[in-house]
């Protein structure tokens, strides 16, 4: 009875952060639907097609894809109670979300820095707040990653535990799924249009 | 146990799939930009891209956030599709009242040649 108990605040907690991952879908569609109203407002700047460069934007799409696939891999070891695998395999997300963020991060330093800032255009004002705002969500994770491998290694793979060990995995999951629409709408569209 | 297997096999065909998806996307964008945008054209392009990014979102709702294997009733299912709902009503909903305002503000004597043209107006 009380295991029936449990499960059933266990699906409560999910469905609750599983409504605020809707919520944040939301937030990201109004990014998106302002920076495809402003994308051709370049007020005379550089357009898509002139300041990013493809393969380094596959790169980075590779290491999300495969953090939020090792995540996954993460979230099953933790339900075999195989606590050491577990760790091992949040720290590969850890290091490949971190190479991601560490890539968009060189990104935008040097469009800066080339005079191409969020103050130049409309276009890079939006295309800055849109992927900003992924890019933040990253790292809000990558701190929770930290946290979460503390939890484990202190107090091991109770139940509570890998309750907050599944939501951190669909907030994981969502943010590649927002990837997918940042790099073809941002990147691969802004290559050709 | 067996459910474990199943998961991990439901994470790695989602991986696979995602993994090809991408790879054919950058591919079909790098063939239109050494063709000097011919083969595929724009037109054509555009849509394999849009096709390929929402069948990779749909891959990887089913794959890695395993929707639609939850039992009735489907509470996340349905926020979810509510949520696409608005999603698409914002999105297309924005696009289209700006494109309509562009139509309608274009400067000097553009707008009259424009018009005219669009709609079939004759003096």
């Amino acid at each position: 009875m009380s295991q029936e108990l449990a499960k059933q605040a266990d699906d409560k907690t999910l469905f609750g952060f599983w409504v605020y991952i809707l919520t944040d879908c939301v937030v990201f569609a109004c990014l998106f639907a302002t920076f495809a109203v402003l994308r051709f407002n370049t007020f005379g700047g550089p357009g898509a097609e002139e300041l990013f460069s493809l393969p380094f934007v596959f790169v980075e799409t590779m290491l999300l894809l495969t953090s939020s696939f090792v995540c996954g891999l993460a979230i099953l070891a933790a339900r075999a109670k195989n606590k050491k695998q577990t760790l091992i395999l949040l720290a590969v997300t850890f290091v490949l979300g971190l190479a991601f963020v560490g890539m968009e991060i060189s990104e935008f330093s040097n469009l800066v820095h080339e005079g191409n800032s969020w103050q130049r255009s409309a276009f890079l004002s939006s295309f800055f707040t849109l992927v900003g705002t992924h890019g933040l969500h990253i790292t809000v994770g990558l701190v929770w990653i930290l946290t979460m491998g503390w939890l484990i290694y202190r107090r091991g793979l109770e139940r509570n535990i890998i309750r907050k060990l599944l939501l951190f995995s669909l907030f994981w999951h969502f943010l590649d799924i927002v990837w997918i629409f940042i790099f073809t709408i941002v990147y691969l569209l802004g290559a050709t249009l | 146990m067996n459910s474990l297997v199943s998961a991990r096999r439901s994470y790695i065909v989602g991986y696979g799939l995602s993994f090809i998806l991408t790879i054919v996307a950058f591919a079909a964008v790098g063939m239109h930009l050494s063709s000097h945008h011919q083969t595929p054209n724009d037109q054509i392009l555009m849509m394999l891209l849009v096709v390929f990014a929402i069948t990779q979102l749909i891959v990887q709702v089913v794959f890695f956030l395993h929707l639609g294997k939850e039992p009735k009733p489907r509470l996340n299912l349905m926020s979810f599709l509510f949520m696409i709902l608005i999603v698409v009503i914002i999105a297309f909903g924005s696009l289209w009242i700006m494109q309509n305002l562009n139509y309608h503000m274009l400067h000097g004597t553009d707008v009259d040649k424009y018009i005219i043209k669009n709609e079939g107006i004759h003096h």
